[in-house]
């Protein structure tokens, strides 16, 4: 787990769940590079871990990890904390899980790969709103 | 396949031809049998009954002229039994008797003569002057003293004019004497002239040299045969009739014939009719049986040939649609196994790429700090970043174009307007601009809105806009795109006029990664995503191409049940 905290501005909150490590490691380290304050994590409980800790603002969720559906991973981040803004950022592209995401209150979807642009665009979207 | 269908188009002419026959043959066997014995039955019965009328005629014919000739006779002898003799030999009590013949029986009796036994008329009756005409040389009166009474033929004696004469021999004073009398030709002959049937029927008599007794009209000449020609080649029937057939020698005409024997078998009486009129009922009838005959057979035939023709041609639409579906249905599930292994291996070759991309990213996020700034091969290695950005992305294209197989429902259904979307598509298509290309919409306004996604309908259509594109080329064409009403279905046609799919594709078109397209131009995935669309709505999606004319599909999309 990485934390990034000790910068003067306020910086936005992210929490990264996916059990890709790579993945998440160089999503990571662009983000940090671009001043977020990031908390990776690397499985759904680990996700919800953290986020007992922390207020995050703004969560990036893969849907198909190994020990949890990303769906229930929603379902228990937006019970947890309703004010934080999940984004689906998955390879597990289907009308289905997307249809059902954005019912559980997913802010946005992305499939992977994504372009990194976007993703930031995303962000501070659901920052703003 | 083409050769198949020449093959099934042969099969089913030949099948078609060898029912077509069996049919006839048992059919038309039994109907020609009886028809044969019906009409054989009916020509004998005919034939019975024609002869049996003709007997009937000339039996009664031969009866009145005996009896003409024998009332004739017995006015004669009763004349001799009912007054003296000598009387006979004065002239005026002849002439009494003459006048009442003549009073009773019209112009029959001419005149009356008495003639000695040495052949001199002793006394005479009528209007010639034949007082003491010599007879003894006469062949009539020679046979006329050898029987007691004479009927003679017809000849034209002293008189120069055709009659015959009637004679009874007496004796008087123990010489014999002969009363004879004149008979008017013109009343003897009515009798056998009056027989006449339609135009070649007609009667004569004939006496035993061969002559005629009776005068002929001059356009009916009768068959020249004598008298015993006609009984030895007849066939003897009831009341001494011969029947019998013969040919005429001058022109050829079949002649049935009728003879009847006269006086005392002297003379016969021939009734003869041209075959051909005699039966032309009968021939007529054979014609009609046979022209209905005729015509029933066409018909049958007509008709059978049809009939199979129909049962052929929905025996080969069955068969064509069960091959179809077949078709569909094995399109179908090779579908649904690429689908199935689309989704199992989308998610992990798009963790990886995405990693590739992102870490690439990174890159040229270092890259961007100043420390790197004077690298020298700073701009190659950022090039290198943007490709493999590119083909990260090219990626992602292929695995989620494999990933819609997958999808089981589209989240996107609503009611969509057809022809809204043809516009559009066509819209977007005209603005790329291609060259020589023309696109046309015709759109059928009565059509409803169809429950479907817009997504869905409008990239079948640019998938299929772009494989036109793509057929017609450089060389340019039009591509039509028109939309109809169906019972059950809305019908969109695409068609082009661009180099068409060759018979041997076309079974093949709708397989995933199926293409001919270059290398890189295209992934064989447009048309089996199309397929799986117009599936999914529960639709029909159906090509029909020819080399060089052009290519149309026709997609069919269910219409709301209402």
């Amino acid at each position: 787990m990485h934390e990034n905290e000790n910068t003067n501005k306020k910086k936005i909150k992210l929490l990264l769940v996916d059990d890709e490590k790579h993945f998440v490691e160089v999503l990571y380290k662009r983000l940090s590079d671009r001043d977020f304050s990031v908390t990776t994590t690397f499985s759904g409980e680990e996700g919800i871990q953290a986020l007992r800790k922390v207020d995050f603002d703004v969560a990036i969720l893969d849907l198909k990890m190994k020990d949890m559906d990303g769906i229930e991973v929603l379902k228990i981040f937006k019970k947890m904390y309703p004010k934080m803004e999940v984004i689906i950022l998955t390879g597990h592209e289907s009308e289905q899980t997307v249809g059902e995401g954005m019912e559980y209150g997913a802010f946005a979807y992305i499939s992977k790969p994504c372009d990194f642009e976007e993703l930031i665009a995303t962000i501070e979207k659901a920052i703003s709103d | 396949m083409a050769q198949d269908r020449i093959t099934n188009k042969l099969h089913s002419r030949k099948f078609t031809r060898n029912m077509v026959l069996i049919v006839i043959l048992v059919s038309f066997i039994p109907m020609l049998l009886v028809s044969g014995m019906v009409l054989h039955q009916f020509s004998n019965s005919y034939n019975e009954k024609l002869y049996a009328h003709l007997k009937e005629m000339i039996h009664r014919h031969a009866q009145d002229i005996d009896s003409f000739l024998n009332e004739r006779l017995h006015n004669l002898q009763f004349m001799l039994d009912s007054c003296d003799n000598v009387d006979l030999f004065n002239e005026s009590v002849l002439q009494e008797k003459l006048f009442q013949l003549q009073q009773k029986y019209g112009d029959v009796f001419e005149d009356l003569g008495i003639i000695n036994e040495k052949g001199v008329q002793e006394s005479y009756a009528g209007r010639l002057k034949l007082e003491n005409a010599q007879y003894s040389k006469a062949k009539w009166f020679e046979d006329a003293l050898k029987k007691p009474f004479y009927i003679s033929d017809v000849f034209l004696g002293l008189r120069s004019k055709p009659h015959f004469i009637i004679s009874v021999k007496r004796v008087y004073q123990g010489k014999y004497f002969m009363l004879r009398s004149t008979i008017n030709f013109e009343a003897f002959n009515f009798l056998a002239e009056n027989l006449r049937i339609g135009n070649t029927g007609f009667a004569f008599i004939l006496n035993r040299e061969g002559n005629f007794q009776t005068k002929l009209h001059d356009d009916m000449l009768p068959s020249k045969k004598s008298y015993m020609d006609f009984i030895s080649a007849g066939k003897k029937a009831k009341h001494g009739i011969y029947i019998g057939e013969l040919t005429d020698d001058s022109d050829g005409k079949h002649i049935i014939y009728l003879a009847a024997l006269l006086k005392n078998n002297d003379w016969i009486l021939v009734y003869q009719q041209e075959k051909k009129e005699a039966f032309s009922d009968l021939i007529r009838t054979q014609i009609i049986a046979g022209v209905i005959l005729f015509i029933g057979a066409l018909l049958i035939v007509i008709m059978l040939s049809f009939l199979f023709h129909q049962i052929i041609k929905h025996l080969s639409e069955a068969d064509r649609e069960k091959e179809m579906m077949n078709r569909q249905i094995i399109e179908t599930g090779k579908l649904a196994s690429v689908g199935r292994l689309a989704a199992g291996t989308a998610h992990e070759i798009n963790n990886p790429v995405a990693i590739m991309v992102q870490e690439a990213g990174w890159i040229e996020d270092l890259l961007k700090k100043e420390e790197f700034q004077e690298g020298e091969n700073l701009q190659e290695i950022e090039r290198a970043l943007k490709q493999i950005n590119t083909q990260g992305k090219r990626c992602k294209e292929i695995t989620h174009k494999l990933l819609s197989f997958a999808r089981k429902t589209d989240t996107q259904i609503q009611s969509v307007q057809v022809n809204k979307i043809v516009e559009e598509v066509v819209g977007i298509s005209d603005k790329k601009s291609y060259t020589g290309i023309t696109i046309n919409s015709y759109k059928d306004q009565t059509i409803p809105p169809i429950a479907g996604s817009q997504t869905e309908i409008q990239q079948i259509l640019l998938n299929l806009i772009n494989n036109a594109i793509d057929a017609i080329g450089k060389k340019g064409g039009k591509i039509d795109i028109t939309t109809r009403l169906e019972e059950r279905f809305v019908l969109i046609v695409v068609e082009d006029d661009g180099s068409g799919i060759p018979q041997a594709n076309q079974d093949r078109i709708f397989d995933p990664f199926f293409t001919t397209k270059a290398v890189g131009k295209g992934n064989g995935l447009g048309l089996s995503i199309c397929f799986g669309i117009v599936k999914r709505m529960g639709g029909e999606i159906d090509v029909h191409s020819t080399i060089d004319i052009g290519t149309r599909f026709d997609i069919r999309l269910p219409r709301n049940k209402t």
